[in-house]
């Protein structure tokens, strides 16, 4: 909203600088997004075009003999087709600084020689002034403009561009803005006259309304003007709607527009003529029902559309758009002059279905006073006499169905103002500073007042609506700071939340850095990662999405990793280590209960490939493998009380033999999920390089089961031994298929072991085929002795019967 | 070979014993040739220090040693002859004596010591300038760290961190927030709508466009009192550009009671700002507007030019920056939840996690959060 403030002044003083104007209105929750000056234009007077003549030398040159108002007329070449003698027009001097529109920069007029003639000044388009795009023509000022007057004067402004929220619309108005004002600078706010000369002639006797559909049109006020000449508008009217940024139609749409913009309430003219019976019926669309509206589109309604019709045919969209069929033309002396009030809702889905969002339709669906429709009734057909003659019919039509109802006024209390501000404020503020807005009040105890919300409000119903009306205008500096000295209420502890947290500080901790991504993800991820193209689950897909790639609700973290992982390799070198803690959607319709949400599975999943270290002289350069992301992996669990078990499986997202699932140990191993080498068809669908890419996802729903049970059995206190420990190095021929943790369990189960660490695996020469070498440094210890060496040699005898038995493992002579 | 390292430790365990040594041999001792005199011990002494200064390996220092503290000594010597001497001279020169020998075997440990640090200089110096092994260490996203800082400021004042879900129904979403089906205020948050209609033949879920249906969930959940804080991504069906991402967090709070107000609001968020943007920071709160909340506000915090720096605090050219939504829960909010609006109030906010860190840390577009560059995560 562009608020001129030449024009706002005629309804308030405006007694601060306009900058001054703008912070107090922001503050006061009417937001000024920017502050616009026209104008800065020294030097530049209205000029007055004696005679032209054409350019000797150019044929779309004219040459203009200018009177500038203080002294001998002056020959300036024009170029503007719509020059002509008698014009008043805008006047640039030699030595004035403009916009030059060959160059674009601001520059100093010179006088010039332009086909031979020296032109000694410029008469100025909208261009050159910086008031719009527009070249085509030169600015024609009104006749009434005084020739030598500076430019300034006459055609500079300040504007206020508003940033309005939906619940104020009153400040679309020049009006609602005034008010405003008033109230935070103390100044008296004048409101127009509306008042005008009746005729003898009821209206009743011209024209009948009839709402079919109250629900729909709350109230419906008319009147009725005879005998007008539709022609253009007074200057002073046209001017007022350009810098509020409307076109010029003709002088009762000029009005019409005038009015909304001044009161906020639109209006719409019919010729009264083009009436069937002279009888406006208000009723809801059929469905299917054509209509063709202003703008000559034909367009199909439905029967929740409210129309304007008369008995043969609809001739207008209720508070969205008039039609084609009883417009005011040039031709038209008899009028019928609209001012209603729509439902707001139903006049907002209305111009969303007809994608018609119209200045009408932007204030009513705000929600309109009806009170405030003959108010603005009266205005209109007022000016509409002054500007386009004709006899105004005897009262108005006033169809208001709910009109018995009276207004509920809203309450304000002392005690209420102090429950929810913590301050005091008397009541006999919170009075003073309602009236600055125009609201009245009454006294209903020493400590309590009642207010009639305003017929320009629609947002005030509540005491606390009333109590912001209070508070925004005396500001929220005045209310004092204090801390919460209420009980600090009791919350469970979220187990989840946690266990995020520490994931995240143990990932981190081991080396990967945490990445956040969009959880949308396109049908071509979810392909690049089905490498058998088997059916896929249901998915849970966006009605309205931004793009075709982002139209899936991820089943997986893996392609927003993955597509993270190639990211950074076409922008960075070196390994990476990656990892997001995110959702997944599932769907759960289970057709029986109704608007089931996803089930938002919590996960984690990483990446780790390239090179293990940036290239450096203390270590090799190898690449990053599945024993790098098992090893950050139990690392980083075991730092929260978790020990992982990893199982060899098979996940058609890997590396056939490179993949394991993850388990939690415990009384029963917990799976939470897997791990593996990506399988080269998807990395290279992906585009992720040469080097073996190492994905991890684990659910942490499960590890959260998992992590409370080991909490429970094993997070306890073992006493330290105080006696040494005994290691010994035992190479063991294993069979190939018997898995190195099987091997490592066994040992670890003996007694006096405390700990197996391998050290060495190895097949190939020596070690017979079908075997390998699996050699482990084991660390035997006794609570409560010094081990012999009897004691070790029993213990490793012990241990090898046991691995032959259960593992056919045999020690390495 | 023998190295000094090795006879700094030798030496140390044996002079203990030395002094000892002499003096018991002192007493079954010869006399000596020569009666020693103050100025003889002096000259003696300057000599033996001279020729330790020329000492430059262990058999040199053992050797002198030898000559001068060794059982066939010089200054052994003349401890030895102290005896014969008339008794008037035994205590001068005498104590002269011991002072002598102490000075030459603190000068033999120092004289050691010192080329015993030279030999390890010369043996094993390091270019100290060489990188180090590498370590390798992950951070957290920029955006984990400010969520974790906003949400630390506010459990200190006694919030707890509830989560929601990030698909819901319109019910929260809108309708539970005084943000009814058709109303204006829809305008405020653009949806992504999740494809899936209901047997009415309603769509009735979404990308939550803010964190504040937990509002709504966390008091139908508990009776009041409630304070707890929410983190969590929001979606919005936007163009993105510099300030705008379609993705983003927000942090949700909220506190009902009876009794708490305004000025409460004003208390906790000031206490707030503080912590998260430094102790000498000012709010200032403005009118503004969102369906759940009345009054409904705009919290902004200061940045004016610090005069010592003549700098901005916050690198923007803006006296207030505003940084959150904040009102008292809106009557209807209450009501729908099942709680007494006049008996109890509260107070709600809502802020972006990015938009904070942005401010904090100078990045100029949004867009650097959830592409996930390392270069840009690196540096926080």
């Amino acid at each position: 909203m562009l608020i001129p403030l030449s024009w706002l002044s005629e309804y308030v003083d405006i007694t601060l600088p306009p900058d001054e104007l703008a912070h107090r209105l922001t503050m006061g929750g009417i937001e000024v997004g920017d502050v616009i000056t026209r104008g800065g234009w020294d030097g530049c007077v209205v000029g007055y075009v004696r005679a032209t003549r054409p350019h000797p030398n150019a044929d779309t040159l004219t040459l203009c003999e200018v009177d500038p108002g203080d002294g001998p007329p002056l020959e300036v070449v024009c170029g503007a087709p719509n020059v002509a003698a008698g014009q008043k027009i805008c006047f640039a001097r030699p030595g004035v600084t403009l916009l030059n529109m060959h160059t674009g920069r601001r520059e100093e007029l010179k006088p010039a020689r332009i086909r031979g003639v020296v032109s000694e000044g410029m008469i100025c388009s909208e261009a050159e002034l910086e008031i719009s795009d527009e070249h085509e023509g030169i600015i024609v000022l009104p006749d009434d403009a005084v020739v030598g007057a500076a430019l300034d004067d006459v055609l500079g402004d300040t504007f206020l561009e508003l940033e309005l929220t939906p619940n104020r619309g009153d400040c679309l108005s020049m009006l609602g803005v005034a008010r405003e004002i008033g109230a935070l600078t103390g100044q008296q706010v004048r409101v127009p006259e509306i008042a005008y000369a009746e005729s003898a002639a009821p209206v009743s006797e011209l024209a009948k309304v009839s709402i079919a559909d109250p629900d729909l049109c709350l109230r419906y006020t008319a009147s009725v003007i005879t005998g007008i000449t539709i022609g253009q508008s007074p200057h002073w009217l046209q001017d007022r709607l350009i810098r509020a940024g409307l076109r010029p139609i003709n002088n009762v749409v000029d009005v019409t527009n005038y009015v909304m913009l001044e009161f906020n309430q639109p209006l719409h003219a019919f010729d009264l003529d083009t009436v069937t019976d002279r009888h406006v019926v208000v009723r809801r669309a059929t469905a299917g029902e054509k209509f063709t509206t202003l703008d000559e589109v034909e367009r199909t309604l439905n029967s929740d559309n409210l129309l304007i019709a008369d008995p043969a045919q609809a001739i207008g969209i209720g508070g969205v758009m008039g039609g084609a069929n009883s417009e005011i033309t040039p031709a038209t002396k008899n009028m019928l002059l609209e001012s209603a009030t729509f439902h707001n809702l139903n006049n907002r889905r209305t111009a969303t279905e007809l994608n018609l969002r119209t200045e009408a339709s932007l204030r009513f669906e705000k929600g309109l006073r009806p009170e405030l429709a003959p108010i603005a009734l009266r205005r209109a057909t007022l000016l509409i006499l002054e500007t386009a003659g004709g006899v105004a019919a005897g009262g108005i039509i006033d169809v208001f169905p709910a009109g018995d109802e009276p207004v509920t006024p809203v309450p304000l209390t002392v005690a209420r103002l102090r429950q929810l501000l913590g301050m005091d404020l008397d009541i006999a503020r919170a009075e003073s500073v309602l009236g600055s807005l125009g609201i009245t009040t009454r006294r209903t105890g020493p400590d309590s007042l009642e207010a009639d919300p305003p017929y320009w409000r629609s947002d005030i119903a509540i005491e606390e609506d009333l109590i912001e009306e209070v508070v925004r205008i005396i500001g929220y500096d005045e209310v004092p700071t204090t801390m919460l000295s209420s009980p600090i209420p009791y919350h469970q502890g979220n187990e989840m939340t946690a266990l995020k947290d520490e994931l995240r500080d143990a990932l981190t901790a081991a080396g990967m850095q945490e990445t956040i991504s969009y959880p949308l993800v396109g049908p071509d991820d979810l392909a690049r990662l089905n490498r058998d193209g088997h059916e896929a689950k249901p998915l849970l897909r966006v009605a309205n999405p931004m793009s075709a790639e982002q139209d899936v609700l991820r089943p997986t973290l893996a392609a927003s990793i993955l597509n993270t992982l190639a990211y950074n390799q076409g922008h960075n070198d070196g390994g990476f280590r990656l990892f997001e803690l995110g959702r997944a959607f599932i769907p759960q319709d289970s057709g029986l209960m109704r608007n089931l949400l996803p089930v938002e599975r919590e996960l984690v999943a990483g990446v780790m490939s390239g090179p293990r270290y940036d290239a450096n002289w203390l270590s090799g350069s190898d690449s990053l493998d599945f024993f790098d992301l098992t090893g950050t992996l139990t690392t980083s669990l075991e730092r929260m009380g978790v020990t992982t078990l990893y199982q060899s499986a098979d996940d058609p997202l890997f590396h056939p033999g490179r993949c394991a699932s993850i388990a939690v140990a415990g009384a029963q191993p917990v799976d939470v999920g897997t791990v593996g080498e990506l399988h080269p068809d998807i990395r290279d669908a992906f585009d992720l390089g040469t080097d073996p890419v190492i994905y991890f996802e684990l659910r942490l729903d499960d590890l959260l089961t998992a992590a409370r049970g080991e909490e429970n059995a094993e997070n306890r206190f073992q006493s330290l031994s105080r006696f040494p420990a005994a290691n010994r190095d035992l190479a063991l021929v294993v069979p190939e298929n018997v898995p190195a943790s099987q091997v490592q369990r066994l040992i670890e189960r003996v007694r006096l072991v405390e700990r197996a660490e391998l050290f060495d695996v190895y097949s190939g020469e020596n070690v017979p085929e079908g075997t390998r070498s699996l050699a482990f440094r084991i660390r035997f210890r006794a609570p409560d002795r010094t081990l012999t060496n009897e004691d070790v040699n029993r213990a490793v005898n012990g241990l090898t019967r046991v691995l032959e038995r259960e593992a056919g493992a045999t020690i390495r002579g | 070979m023998t190295n000094f390292r090795a006879l700094t430790r030798r030496r140390a365990a044996a002079y203990n014993f030395v002094p000892t040594i002499v003096l018991q041999n002192a007493i079954v001792s010869q006399p000596s040739v020569e009666s020693p005199s103050a100025a003889s011990i002096a000259t003696l002494t300057n000599q033996a220090l001279k020729e330790l200064d020329a000492v430059s390996d262990p058999d040199g220092a053992e050797q002198w040693r030898v000559s001068y503290l060794g059982r066939r000594g010089q200054i052994t010597g003349v401890l030895r002859s102290i005896p014969q001497l008339d008794p008037d001279q035994r205590r001068e020169v005498g104590a002269q004596a011991n002072q002598a020998k102490n000075a030459l075997e603190e000068a033999l440990a120092r004289r050691i010591r010192e080329l015993a640090e030279a030999e390890l200089a010369a043996a094993g110096a390091l270019d100290v300038t060489l990188p180090g092994r590498p370590v390798i260490t992950g951070r957290l996203h920029p955006t984990t760290q400010i969520v974790r800082e906003i949400c630390g400021a506010f459990i200190a004042m006694g919030f707890s961190v509830v989560e929601g879900p990030e698909v819901e129904l319109d019910h929260y979403n809108f309708e539970m927030l005084n943000i009814p089906a058709g109303h204006p205020a829809r305008d405020m948050w653009n949806s992504l709508w999740v494809d899936y209609v209901n047997e009415e033949g309603q769509q009735p879920m979404l990308l939550r466009t803010h964190t504040s249906p937990m509002q709504a969930r966390v008091m139908e959940a508990q009776d009041p009192p409630v304070r707890v804080i929410v983190p969590g991504k929001c979606y919005r069906y936007e163009a993105t550009d510099a300030t705008h991402e379609w993705h983003f967090y927000q942090i949700e709070g909220l506190a009902v009671a009876e009794g708490i107000t305004f000025a409460n609001l004003k208390g906790t968020l000031y206490e707030f700002a503080r912590r998260v943007f430094g102790p000498d920071r000012q709010i200032r709160f403005r009118c503004d507007y969102f369906p759940f909340v009345e009054p409904g506000v705009d919290m902004s915090i200061s940045n004016f030019v610090d005069p010592a720096t003549g700098k901005r605090p916050i690198n923007r050219d803006e006296d207030w920056i505003e940084i959150m939504g904040a009102g008292m829960v809106h009557p209807r909010v209450l009501e729908g939840v099942g709680y007494d609006p006049q008996r109890y109030t509260g107070f709600a906010f809502g802020m972006g996690p990015e938009r904070i860190g942005m401010l904090k840390y100078g990045i100029d577009d949004i867009r650097h959060f959830y592409r996930n560059d390392v270069r840009f995560l690196r540096q926080f």
